[in-house]
């Protein structure tokens, strides 16, 4: 094969026609194939990789009494209600829950004025810190997530006292109520 | 007049350099890296700010799934016979104590236990089994039974109870195991979440900024 001599260098001894020249290789070798499957391998195991580690939140159960007066005595001042419904809704009241439901009031998860957690703040700057008590009752609907969500809140908004609570019978219609109330608005 | 000669470049780039970087990263993908074990019951837990990492030495762990059946399971094998043994002598069962020791998890009622671990393990798929009825409304909460043999085989001993729960599930089956734990006074529980971040601006947050974050 008829080859071009381009290399400039050795122009001194020059070879007859016909007397083949060592080639030089260069040292150089194309790492681009390389590259891409380096970063093929690392975008895999960055995918695989599970980095974060479960964590865990701890719960102390208050122990069921039997006695009525064994049982642990909150102010009414102090007590806030959350009770979570189904549909990711969210109810509170304050206090006593008033027999015709005046002081059942709603609320969302979002970061909002309305959001729970405007509410568990405001309720903790009203309330002096020995008499706070949230109660948390699920109803039957809501999800397991609602649940750690608002325990998440207290650990957030640095609740000293909170439980979880069964929900009774009433408070339970009335969240039903509600919720189909909601239900049958947005429609 | 002459026009003046631009070198030319050349448009190689030398990919060695690049080629350092992207397998150190990938040493250290390949080192961090801990492939999770194909898991039989699928859930998502929740997140929450939680940021003490759960316990992964004598775990008790309750998982409850996506349509709230609920699962038991404990690591240690010792424990995992002497409630097998228990079983036996109080439900007069019959059922194969090795089989059980070797099942990672159950998620039958009792009178179904027996063909649960006669079944091979590649059958027992979560999404087909009926799990651990809990629901006192349709018969007893049998969670309480699990755990009343598991907190006796773990007489003397630390035992870190977890609870896993699917997002979806819904609350009647955590209400479920719930009360068994309160049934067998193990008032002390963890919930297995993911981690997230505390909002910016919460108390908590101010807490951290000030370095004096407890963990309770």
């Amino acid at each position: 094969m008829a080859e071009m001599d381009t290399s400039s260098s050795g122009g001194g001894h020059k070879k007859g026609p016909g007397v083949k020249k060592g080639k030089k290789m260069s040292t150089r070798v194309d790492l681009t194939p390389m590259v891409d499957l380096g970063f093929l391998l690392i975008t895999f195991f960055i995918f695989t990789t599970t980095m974060s580690q479960p964590t865990a939140m701890k719960l102390f159960l208050p122990k069921d009494a039997d006695k009525p007066d064994e049982q642990n005595k909150i102010k009414e001042s102090g007590a806030l209600t959350i009770l979570l419904g189904g549909d990711n809704t969210v109810f509170y009241y304050e206090g006593e829950l008033a027999p015709n439901g005046a002081n059942f009031k709603s609320a969302n998860y979002s970061n909002g004025d309305d959001g729970i957690r405007a509410v568990i703040l405001r309720k903790k700057a009203s309330t002096p810190e020995k008499d706070l008590m949230v109660v948390i009752k699920p109803s039957p609907q809501c999800t397991y997530k609602n649940v750690v969500d608002v325990l998440d809140e207290m650990s957030i908004n640095v609740i000293k006292r909170y439980a979880l609570v069964d929900i009774s019978p009433v408070e339970e219609q009335l969240v039903e109520k509600s919720v189909a109330a909601a239900a049958a608005q947005s429609k | 007049m002459a026009r003046p000669k631009l070198p030319r470049k050349s448009t190689n780039v030398d990919m060695t350099a690049m080629c350092d970087v992207a397998f150190l990263l990938l040493t250290f993908f390949i080192l961090a890296t801990k492939f999770k074990p194909p898991e039989a019951i699928e859930i998502i837990t929740p997140k929450s700010v939680a940021s003490k990492v759960a316990p992964t030495k004598d775990v008790v762990l309750v998982s409850v799934d996506r349509d709230g059946k609920v699962f038991f399971s404990v690591e240690d094998a010792d424990i995992k016979k002497e409630i097998a043994n228990e079983i036996n002598t109080t439900k007069n069962l019959g059922i194969d104590v090795n089989a059980f020791v070797n099942a990672p998890f159950i998620g039958v009622p009792f009178s179904q236990l027996k063909s649960f671990l006669a079944m091979p393990e590649a059958e027992r798929k979560a999404n087909l089994l009926p799990g651990i009825p809990v629901d006192t409304t349709k018969g007893p909460n049998e969670m309480i039974d699990w755990m009343r043999y598991t907190v006796s085989a773990y007489q003397g001993k630390k035992m870190n109870l977890l609870l896993k729960g699917d997002n979806k599930a819904k609350y009647p089956s955590i209400e479920g195991v719930i009360n068994a734990f309160k049934k067998t006074d193990q008032l002390k529980f963890e919930m297995v979440t993911n981690p997230e971040a505390v909002p910016t601006g919460s108390e908590l947050w101010k807490l951290a900024q000030k370095g004096q974050r407890t963990e309770e």
